[in-house]
């Protein structure tokens, strides 16, 4: 049996490397591949409580995250595609026309 | 400590790896591939953990289609970089090494499942209730059937708005 505090860290590390592409790169596919890092750390974090708690509810949520990471997927490079016809780049920089 | 304990931490260990070459490739290629290893080595934790069906899920949905359409799109707005992509000769004879040590693990393990006292070691509990599929196919229809409709409804909402954003607007 898997100690649950290990899982749970285990959740977090992916969740903060996820994080970091997130918030540091300027490659629009590395922060959306951050973001689906993140997604799945939840799914880590869901799935080891589902495990030590014996609860198969803690299974049935990482089906829900997962669809809607499909569909943020999906949207989200289909704005990237958009955004590239117009802008010609991408690089997270240039996505500046909605700054003030 | 038990197989199951060495497993994990040996496919944890991996997907931190893989997860922290993903955020720091230049080339968005090589961050894919290394995106979908992560979610592979997390798929191999599900099964440790007993979630066979979201091992599988996970597979098919991440590795098979997320993973996918980022590298379709990579190299539909980036041709350069979709040339660097070229592999060296070097490269193949480690790949062929990897993927004949990679059968060598599979047939380890199988023969050790028919042989062994390891056969359905993983799910003999799940499979006296009547495996983790259909419990939570129980559950995801009596219980989660709301959410499971708003769902439905949310992926055919992200399925329109991404062909109308997608549309090549000059045809028009």
């Amino acid at each position: 049996m898997i100690p649950v505090n290990v899982i749970f860290l285990y959740s977090l590390i992916i969740f903060c490397i996820g994080l970091w592409g997130a918030l540091s790169r300027r490659n629009v596919f590395i922060v959306l591949m951050g973001i689906e890092l993140m997604l799945n750390a939840v799914n880590i974090a869901f799935v080891g409580f589902a495990s030590s708690l014996g609860n198969i509810a803690g299974q049935i949520i990482p089906i829900f995250v997962i669809t809607v990471a499909a569909g943020e997927a999906a949207v989200g490079l289909a704005i990237v595609v958009a955004i590239f016809r117009n802008r010609l780049s991408i690089n997270i920089d240039s996505f500046n026309i909605l700054k003030w | 400590m038990s197989y199951t304990e060495i497993f994990f931490y040996i496919f944890a260990v991996l997907s931190i790896l893989f997860a922290l070459l993903t955020v720091t490739r230049r080339n968005a290629v090589h961050a894919a591939i290394c995106l979908l290893l992560t979610f592979f080595f997390i798929a191999c934790n599900y099964v440790l953990l007993e979630a066979e069906f979201l091992a599988a899920v996970q597979v098919l949905v991440y590795a098979g289609g997320v993973v996918g359409l980022m590298l379709y799109v990579i190299m539909l707005v980036r041709k350069d970089e979709a040339d660097e992509v070229r592999q060296s000769l070097g490269q193949r004879v480690i790949a062929v090494f990897i993927a004949i040590l990679f059968v060598l693990e599979i047939a380890f393990i199988s023969l050790l499942a028919y042989y062994g006292n390891y056969s359905g070691f993983l799910s003999s509990k799940m499979a006296q209730i009547g495996g983790n599929t259909e419990s939570i196919g129980a559950v995801l229809y009596t219980y989660f059937l709301l959410p499971f409709e708003v769902v439905s409804v949310l992926l055919l909402a992200a399925l329109v708005g991404a062909v109308v954003l997608a549309k090549n607007r000059i045809e028009r």
